[in-house]
């Protein structure tokens, strides 16, 4: 085939995987079909990858064969092993290897780009930008991510870290990067450019994440997640590959949606969430507004005789249930109680966890059908219809302070109305306050009761009272 | 003309994006991030060619890690989202396991 032909038939090929990508996404609207859908996204892939390698360009595959069996095998054993409470850090870890992966398509193909440019015919303005954004964005979405993966999985401090000057250091690093810029599109030749634009993208990431507390957590990683769609977008352009722009900007734009759900969710805007640790500015706040009140602690045994007599239950789970891995005894209370004939839901407030589904995810693993799961909008109208609403390691998204205390730092988040409940339960390991350090005034209302210990605990004991 | 050309491409896929996905329910948001986090592995196609071209060794080498990194994007992305979407069940005739 003449290198014409194989250069059409390759791009012919890119439309199907184009369409294979956009039909995948379509057909993820709906669990029934979501899984085909994700089987097509992949095909597309596949054919892609399959295509690309009849480029005449490639000579040699002994390096890209090791490139794909090491990664593929790493990427199949991690995928394997993961656990489903987990999947944020994973996640977080994945957005950062893409990024990585932007950052140096970029820098080969402007060795690549330097390597035929002549005197006359120099590499257009448009493909060093290109080049250096898609550097730019995949670097700090490296270490951003990397970042955000030691911050969930805990391996440092989930605390936001903020420092006076905070604000003048960043915009330092961003002039730094414009400087950075105009000095590598003037003279690419000169690699020391090219050298200061990694780093910068580098230290850029760890600047943006930084400040960033774990209860902020999804509105990070859906932005990472944006930015490894964008960073390979750019990459695209800076090769001139129109399948890498449209998966690249497919990515971007679901990781844009997500973000922009979680900051309404929580009635921030993403600059708030970007520039102030939120933990920081509560614990000023947090000693003017206690309405101190008396906390009724609650046996596990009198939880179930009121649990016995009720015929609507609603459970608000939260972080505090990803980390005691509580979601499979959370079912089998669900099966007792559905067994005394009442009727069991679960309320997902769409914070909850430290990622965009999370509570989802750990619900499904532990078999919980889909159709049970409401969103905070469908059970907030029928609140007071039910008689228990058990809060499992939920906090700042049942706290009533958003509602009634202006001077509350989370006053105007919406939140699940559990405090409506004839009976709320909250399952808590002790008095401390949620992740956000603020003060929950549902603790200390008159249809509270407190059910202290381990969530896994606790539920156990409340299933042994059923047997 | 050929940067219009990419733009136009850029745009319209930003807009086509936006559609598709407001239409996916949140209880699926955790499955699109880590299905679209293997999309966007599609930077693999980029670094092959430019792992294979042998035509200057720094590219190789940095192509070959790109290609090492996008792939375990790709494989470890497609899989684990197939491994959580295996697990969403309805009520009904969805408790077999």
């Amino acid at each position: 085939m003449s290198a014409e032909n194989t250069e059409l038939l390759i791009n012919l090929v890119y439309v199907v995987s184009a369409v294979l990508f956009i039909l995948g996404l379509k057909l993820l609207g709906s669990p029934a079909t979501a899984r085909t859908g994700n089987l097509i996204s992949s095909g597309g892939m596949f054919l892609a990858v399959v295509v690309t390698l009849l480029d005449q360009q490639i000579i040699e595959y002994e390096y890209i064969l090791a490139g794909i069996v090491i990664g593929g095998l790493i990427g199949a054993v991690i995928a394997r092993m993961v656990e489903m409470t987990s999947m944020p850090e994973m996640v977080a870890l994945f957005n950062g290897f893409g990024g990585l992966a932007s950052l140096l398509v970029g820098w080969a193909a402007l060795s690549v780009a330097l390597l035929t440019a002549t005197a006359i015919n120099p590499v257009s303005v448009f493909t060093l930008v290109t080049i250096f954004l898609s550097i730019l964005i995949g670097g700090l979405t490296f270490t951003g991510s990397v970042l955000a993966y030691g911050k969930l999985s805990e391996k440092i401090s989930g605390r936001p870290f903020v420092y006076s000057g905070q604000r003048v250091v960043n915009s330092l690093i961003l002039i730094a990067v414009l400087v950075c810029a105009g000095l590598f599109i003037q003279d690419p030749s000169d690699l020391n450019w090219l050298y200061l634009a990694v780093a910068l993208s580098l230290v850029l990431g760890v600047m943006f994440v930084l400040p960033i507390g774990g209860a902020d957590m999804p509105v990070v990683i859906s932005l990472l997640n944006s930015f490894s769609g964008i960073a390979a977008a750019a990459a695209g352009f800076a090769i001139g590959n129109t399948l890498l722009i449209v998966a690249g900007s497919l990515v971007g734009a679901s990781g844009i949606i997500l973000t922009n759900i979680m900051c309404k969710a929580m009635n921030r805007s993403l600059s708030n969430v970007l520039f102030s640790g939120f933990g920081a500015v509560s614990s000023s706040t947090s000693t003017a507004v206690i309405e101190q009140g008396e906390v009724k602690p609650l046996s596990a045994e009198d939880a179930y005789y009121i649990l016995e007599a009720a015929t609507s239950i609603v459970i608000i789970p939260g972080y505090g249930m990803a980390v005691a891995q509580a979601q499979h005894v959370v079912k089998e209370l669900q099966q007792l109680l559905e067994k005394n004939d009442a009727e069991v839901v679960y309320a997902i407030h769409p914070v909850a966890g430290r990622m965009p589904g999370h509570m989802n995810v750990l619900l499904a693993e532990a078999d919980v059908p889909y159709d049970l799961l409401l969103e905070m909008d469908q059970i907030n109208p029928r609140m007071d219809t039910f008689d228990v609403a058990i809060v499992i390691g939920a906090n700042d998204v049942v706290n009533p302070a958003a509602r009634e205390i202006e001077s509350s730092p989370i006053y105007g988040m919406p939140i699940i109305n559990v405090d409506q409940a004839r009976t709320v339960f909250v399952l808590k390991r002790s008095m401390a306050s949620g992740f956000a350090g603020i003060d929950n005034p549902l603790f200390f209302k008159e249809n509270t009761r407190m059910l202290f210990g381990d969530a896994k605990e606790t539920l156990g004991k409340l299933i042994k009272a059923f047997d | 003309m050929e940067i219009v050309f990419l733009m136009f491409i850029f745009v319209l896929a930003i807009f086509l994006g936006f559609e598709l996905i407001n239409k996916v329910p949140s209880t699926l948001h955790t499955p699109l991030m880590s299905g679209s986090n293997a999309i966007s592995g599609i930077t693999l196609v980029g670094a092959l060619a430019l792992a294979g071209s042998a035509e200057q060794e720094l590219a190789t080498i940095l192509g070959t890690a790109a290609v090492a990194l996008a792939t375990i994007n790709v494989v470890g992305g497609y899989m684990v989202t197939d491994r959580m979407l295996a697990m969403f069940k309805k009520k009904q005739g969805g408790n077999a396991k």
